[in-house]
């Protein structure tokens, strides 16, 4: 096994999701199964391989810090499942 | 009207004309979205209203005299876009509600030139799929034969333009999701070099791979959409700073000494016989063209894959977190505190290829196997980078399969996820590589679906890749084919 039902469960912590039992297990064969297969990667030595983190090798992209337009208090709650005044709100963080 | 054989430049000319308004032209394409969306369901949004004013204010532009190339023409979009006071919902439940407070940059791109958005184009969820069974709004189904998919993740985006919906539109690209489903509908698809054409207001899959590109179907309305849509955007920090070709004056110059790569790991055992005749096929065309047929190879391809589906997922499950109830979307609240509250908002938002990309994704950046899988994979992708920088010094395209076999099944690859998997073993390596691609229809199985034959070129060389397509589409007949519906 690459992974257990444990591990499975701490991931889907770290990923804050909440998984009913049954996902649990299926979840814990199919990335058993993917996890099984990308092992292949290790048939390479990678040894003295510089990592790729993007396609278009770039410095930072900096800009003038200038005051532009945004999109404004109004457009930025619509869409937010509760509000209160100009915020989003959010359940109680602090018993 | 029938839309299917008019091209955007044959709209265009009877527009000029004044032998169709774009009223009547986008009236016609309500109408035929009407008639077959209950087949094929490639609309999650249709935007009637919004359609038929845009198409008056076209009217008045032509009628001024101040049309630019779209002014007039309808169009659609994959439902990914942000798009303006637009239900945008990236075919997944959690964004059931989201109303789009502005518009991404190929959107505002495509409204200054007057063009006609009719509506938003169904996809998997996330643009996390091969098939576009994942989506919160259903399966697209395929126009040529309706028990099989489309193609994903832009499946709709391919599946209007076989039912002669709208006459091209826009997807994305992260690992064949353009140029898959374009094959399997018989279309022409376009995924661009990364940082071609904006991202900004594209909702993130894998942010190092993703890319917007057009769907059309012929090769002179893929080349005209990419125009209008292309260009360095100071909004996204990694589009590229390079001036845009006009892709139209050189498409027609042919493929004659040109040099064609054939990467001897895309034939391979077990690629569909029809599909590998119809190759076959192609490669004779370009040889008849006058262009040279070189083998070369791509040594790192069996490895693209396992690459992808790290980099990606481990991508994904860092974009995805954004979804967490709070500043927009569904929200699940059982009074468990914020964390309780996140964890039941994506459990009930998310569908199951997601909620599996998501695990695998923060299972290879987790603390312990960052190393061995994330890392890993990137240094995998130079070794797959750099495969084709050196096969590009020896040729000036690569010719390959789309995909080993046409359109499957619905439902045919759903419990086995890496099997969906393996059928983007020719579309992935270029989004790792970065560079563009192209689909493009080059025959039928003996069951009537289409075939679809990729084209591959260096970086920023989609003006080479279109020319090469372009010649083969006017020296065969595969192209602009429609089924009933």
């Amino acid at each position: 096994m690459k992974i257990s039902r444990e591990e499975v469960e701490h991931v889907a912590r770290l990923a804050r999701l909440a998984l009913e039992p049954t996902e649990l297990d299926e979840l814990t064969g199919q990335l058993d199964a993917i996890l099984g297969y990308v092992d292949k990667l290790n048939e390479l030595d990678t040894e003295d391989v510089e990592p790729t983190a993007h396609a278009v090798p770039m410095e930072n992209a900096f800009r003038e810090d200038q005051v532009q337009a945004s999109i404004g208090i109004e457009r930025a709650l619509q869409n937010a499942p509760s509000t209160a005044g100009s915020c989003y709100q959010v359940p109680k963080v602090i018993e | 009207m029938e839309l299917n054989n008019l091209t955007i430049s044959k709209l265009r000319q009877k527009l000029a004309d004044g032998e169709l308004t774009s009223v009547e032209l986008t009236r016609a394409c309500l109408e035929r979205i009407a008639a077959t969306n209950g087949k094929v369901n490639s609309f999650i949004t249709v935007c009637e209203k919004a359609a038929l004013a845009a198409a008056e204010a076209a009217d008045q532009r032509i009628a001024a005299g101040d049309a630019a190339p779209l002014t007039g023409i309808p169009l659609a979009v994959k439902d990914i876009f942000n798009t303006l006071d637009v239900r945008t919902t990236c075919g997944s439940k959690i964004l059931d509600n989201y109303v789009s407070p502005y518009d991404a940059t190929v959107i505002a791109k495509l409204r200054e030139q007057g063009a006609v958005i009719v509506g938003k184009l169904n996809m998997d969820e996330f643009a996390m799929g091969s098939s576009n069974e994942n989506s919160a709004a259903g399966p697209v189904l395929n126009p040529w034969d309706l028990q099989r998919v489309p193609g994903g993740s832009s499946g709709g985006s391919a599946a209007a333009i076989t039912a002669g919906q709208v006459p091209a539109t826009l997807g994305t690209d992260t690992g064949g999701s353009i140029r898959q489903p374009a094959a399997h509908c018989g279309v022409v698809g376009l995924k661009p070099t990364y940082g071609r054409v904006s991202r900004f207001g594209v909702i993130a899959y894998a942010s190092s791979l993703d890319q917007v590109g057009p769907l059309a179907g012929n090769v002179e309305d893929c080349a005209l959409l990419l125009g209008a849509v292309a260009g360095y955007d100071p909004a996204d920090s990694t589009s590229v700073d390079t001036p845009v070709p006009d892709y139209l004056t050189t498409l027609k110059e042919g493929v004659k000494g040109k040099k064609i790569g054939l990467p001897k790991e895309y034939f391979i055992e077990g690629l569909d016989p029809d599909v590998k005749k119809s190759v076959a096929a192609a490669i004779a065309t370009y040889q008849q063209l006058g262009a040279e047929i070189v083998e070369v190879s791509l040594p790192h391809t069996d490895y693209a894959v396992a690459c992808y589906y790290l980099i990606a997922t481990a991508e994904a499950s860092s974009n995805l977190a954004r979804y967490d109830g709070v500043r927009f979307g569904v929200r699940k609240d059982a009074g468990e505190g914020l964390i309780g509250m996140y964890r039941q908002t994506r459990a009930a938002g998310f569908g199951d290829e997601v909620k599996r990309r998501i695990m695998l994704g923060t299972y290879a950046l987790s603390s312990g196997y960052y190393d061995a899988y994330y890392l890993k994979a990137q240094k995998v992708r130079t070794l797959i980078r750099e495969d084709f920088f050196a096969a590009f010094e020896q040729v000036d395209l690569l010719l390959t399969p789309v995909a080993p076999t046409p359109a499957f099944k619905i439902g045919e690859k759903v419990n086995d996820p890496l099997q969906m998997y393996l059928s983007d073993i020719f579309t992935i390596p270029v989004n790792l590589a970065g560079t563009c691609g192209i689909s493009l229809p080059c025959g039928m199985n003996h069951e009537g679906l289409p075939i679809g034959l990729q084209l591959l070129g260096k970086p920023f060389a989609e003006a080479e890749i279109l020319q090469a397509a372009w010649a083969f589409e006017n020296a065969t007949d595969w192209g602009g084919k429609f089924p009933e519906l």
